[in-house]
């Protein structure tokens, strides 16, 4: 146990000071890397931990931040506020779509998220009114907590690894705890855990809750980010990628969405200079992770770090 | 039409195919490609049907085969090929849309008891209901439909009484990608060919399908009907929010009967 | 005195073909009850019901005198019902141990923690070992059970029931695909288990069941046939006629 926090440790800490040696365009991009972890980590909940593939889960991202830039915008609210009206909207959605998602499993499961999704979507690009549609809002600032100005990258950095590693410091304890424990039950045997007296439905749906809560926080950070929000935040596409960082790192595992988003987020960055099919690359990513690595990159990587630093006896 | 492949395939692989779309918009640029040519449409639809219905052939060996038993893994492979199938379209067609024409004497619209009609959507219509009787007989008169059902109902049974799964699976998924390419094609000088025009069709395949209930094809077909009329008139009415109420239905049958209105199966 | 289990009048029907016929039950606390009838005779369907995986269309089912059937599933281990499988439904890639704990876990308030960690060194665990220990596989407590044989599954199985210290166990087909040698520790197991536990039994495998059963139903196309005593039930020509009859 002690030599796995010891890793830890040490990798926050080169974290912290990676900003000090290279240039903002790459700070930016660890922050980038960053949102993407804590979205993919709250989708593997679901995912990973859960048994339940979810192609909606870009929603939650996206409420969040266009809640938290209407608010800004229209009422010109300060971020304290907007911050927990978008969590909290966020995650009354996420019950309700839990709840209308966890009617169905398997596959009716997934088209429910999907077809929410869209839902959501089209209002997005549609209710131009209220969302300005395919224009996006523009002209956010991003918070300034205890006065300290997150306009400079490397301050919205330390920021959001901050903010990264509470929310999987959360996210490790739920999973690591009895809740965790009788989740990933009810993805491997179903029925035998409603047997044992376990509340199928009702543990999916506080997942579901949970998983739409982290995604949100993922979309403030998102947005403060880019102080920027477009409706395709929310399209399939999107949810799309966060499905594959899960996936590509390894579902299930905690390390899993880390590298997985790394992959992902460094591939777009720097493959979308050179090739401008993003969307086929991701197609032939998706395509070949699922048939050649379905266990994803965690696994081996797990295996190499226990042989360096000594890992957890099973 | 569309939907009736995608029910076949979901019905009896259980594998979402979110491909279809894809399938169908190849179809129509194929189509498109096609008339450009010079030929009629209904060349167009043969050579679309044709060549869609040999990529679901070819999808369904290759890919899902190594995937089966992975229903998960053949969803998101599904999805990984829609991704790249758009972006092969772009690449081959361009982002522009590309029109199709309805041939020239079906354009003048039919004048029948004082009411005049679009005569190509009165003939689409009649080929969907062709199409769709084809289907039903197919289903249910013929040996093939039966193992096919067979397969449905318990596909374990099927194996055991000595029916060969593996090319049955083959032959549905192609049948339903045909079925998705003759759609394209056809509904052509309806809507073009252009990009996005899979992830605009995709979904109503999935709420056709789950409104109508899996493993019914008549529950496909009137939920088609169902679906069609209130695009229609939410368009008219509603037109921002349209595509929402498309999928209003669809969330409230999910919700309140998860097998749809006619469904057989649970998933 | 509450009856541990009391079927009423239960009925249930597929398409026209009735499966259960106006089953009537009754299993006193502690009772060793066993249910026989040949293939189809609608056994598995019986326990369906009393479990909740189906529901039936008409009757009742009560366990120490609550109704059931309206509640789900998982409300019948809080009562005290427990149950194994026909088929072995154990976690494949999961420890012994981690199996058992799961099944403590079920009824133990704690499994609502969000928050606190649940590893190797849990009370749970060794809870899950005493348990592995009563049926004799303590040694094999860290090995997965996808490492251990057919048997030792099937022991693992009455483990995770006997967790939950039930009051009620149902039994479904404990000796199936058992080794000889097996079926006899397996039974030996059944046979060890407290006074207290009203045991509900479906079996084949004639030699066993009828040194466990105090009392036995026989079923034969979702009917009852004969219902009493051991003795009564193997004598009766009827049972006879069940089983070698048409």
């Amino acid at each position: 146990m002690m030599k796995n926090s010891f890793f830890h440790i040490v990798l926050v800490a080169i974290l912290v000071v990676l900003p000090l040696f290279f240039g903002e365009y790459y700070v930016n991009l660890g922050s980038q890397i960053m949102v993407a972890v804590i979205f993919a980590a709250s989708l593997n909940l679901l995912v990973g931990y859960g048994g339940l593939t979810s192609l909606g889960h870009a929603t939650y991202l996206g409420l969040a931040a266009y809640t938290s830039a209407w608010l800004f915008q229209k009422y010109g609210m300060s971020h304290d506020y907007t911050a927990v009206i978008a969590l909290m909207f966020t995650t009354f959605i996420g019950a309700i779509f839990g709840w209308i998602s966890l009617r169905a499993s398997g596959l009716s499961f997934l088209m429910l998220t999907l077809a929410l999704s869209q839902i959501i979507w089209g209002i997005g690009y549609r209710w131009v009114a209220l969302t300005n549609g395919d224009n996006g809002i523009s002209g956010l600032t991003r918070p300034s907590p205890f006065g300290i100005n997150l306009e400079n990258s490397t301050n919205f950095y330390w920021f959001c690894l901050i903010v990264t590693v509470i929310s999987l410091f959360f996210i490790a304890r739920i999973v690591n705890s009895p809740f965790g424990t009788s989740l990933k039950g009810t993805r491997d045997q179903e029925k035998r855990m409603s047997a044992l007296g376990y509340n199928v439905w009702m543990i999916r749906w506080v997942t579901f809750i949970m998983a739409s809560f982290f995604g949100a926080v993922s979309g403030l950070l998102y947005v403060y980010l880019n102080k920027y929000i477009h409706p395709s935040v929310i399209s399939i596409t999107s949810s799309a990628e966060g499905l594959l960082c899960v996936i590509a790192g390894g579902a299930g595992t905690l390390a899993g969405p880390i590298l997985g988003s790394i992959l992902i987020v460094l591939l777009k960055n720097y493959v979308s200079g050179f090739v401008e099919r993003w969307n086929m690359l991701l197609g032939i990513i998706f395509v070949f992770i699922v048939i050649f690595m379905p266990a994803g990159m965690a696994p081996g990587f797990k295996q190499l770090k226990n042989r360096w630093f000594g890992g957890k006896k099973p | 039409m569309l939907s009736s492949g995608f029910a076949l395939i979901f019905g009896l692989m259980r594998i979402a195919n979110l491909t279809h779309g894809s399938l169908f918009m190849i179809g129509a640029y194929i189509a498109a490609s096609v008339l450009r040519g010079g030929y009629n449409l209904v060349v167009a639809a043969i050579v679309a049907m044709a060549f869609v219905g040999l990529l679901g052939a070819i999808i369904e060996r290759l890919i899902l085969r190594s995937l089966s038993g992975n229903s998960q893994g053949q969803v998101l492979a599904t999805l990984g090929l829609s991704f790249i199938a758009a972006d092969a379209c772009l690449m081959i067609w361009g982002g522009d849309p590309i029109p199709i024409n309805a041939p020239e004497m079906l354009r003048a619209p039919l004048q029948l008891f004082g009411f005049s009609f679009p005569t190509y959507r009165l003939v689409v219509l009649g080929i969907s209901m062709i199409s769709a009787v084809l289907l039903y007989l197919l289903m249910e008169r013929t040996r093939l439909g039966a193992m096919i059902r067979a397969g449905v109902d318990d596909m374990q049974m099927a194996r055991a009484v000595g029916i060969p799964a593996s090319q049955l699976f083959t032959i549905v998924f192609s049948l339903g990608a045909l079925l998705a390419g003759l759609g394209g094609t056809v509904g052509g000088p309806m809507l073009n060919a252009y990009p996005g025009l899979d992830a605009d069709m995709l979904p109503l395949a999935l709420i056709v399908v789950i409104l109508g209930g899996v493993g019914s094809l008549i529950g496909t077909f009137v939920a088609s009907f169902i679906i069609g009329f209130i695009y229609t008139f939410g368009i008219a009415l509603v037109p921002d929010l349209a595509y929402v109420i498309l999928f209003l239905p669809m969330v409230f049958v999910i919700a309140f009967r998860p097998s749809g209105l006619f469904g057989t199966i649970r998933t | 005195m509450t009856l541990a289990l009391e079927v009423k009048d239960l009925k249930k029907s597929f398409g026209g073909i009735a499966v259960t016929q106006s089953v009537n039950l009754q299993i006193a606390p502690g009772e060793r009850r066993l249910i026989i009838g040949p293939n189809g005779a609608g056994k598995t369907t019986l326990f369906a019901q009393i479990t909740g995986d189906l529901k039936p269309d008409s009757g009742s089912v009560s366990i120490f005198g609550k109704e059931v059937i309206p509640l789900p599933v998982h409300a019948r281990a809080h009562m005290g019902m427990s149950r194994t499988y026909q088929i072995i439904t154990l976690f494949k890639k999961d420890t012994l141990a981690h199996n058992v704990v799961l099944s403590l876990l079920g009824i133990d308030g704690r499994k609502k923690n969000i928050f606190n960690p649940l590893g190797p060194q849990d009370s749970l665990y060794d809870q899950a070992i005493e348990f592995l220990d009563s049926v004799g596989l303590k040694q094999q407590a860290h090995r997965h059970v996808s490492e251990i044989s057919y048997g030792e599954q099937r022991r693992v199985e009455i483990a995770l029931a006997l967790a939950q210290k039930p009051k009620l166990l149902l039994l479904d087909e404990p000796l199936a695909g058992l080794s000889q040698d097996e079926r006899v520790m397996v039974s030996e197991l059944i046979n060890k288990i407290s006074k207290d536990v009203a045991i509900v039994m479906i079996e084949h495998d004639m030699d066993m069941a009828l040194a466990f059963a105090e009392k036995i139903l026989v079923l034969q196309y979702g009917k009852v046939i004969v219902d009493g005593d051991r003795d009564a039930v193997v004598n009766d020509p009827k049972t006879q006629e069940v089983y070698l009859g048409h």
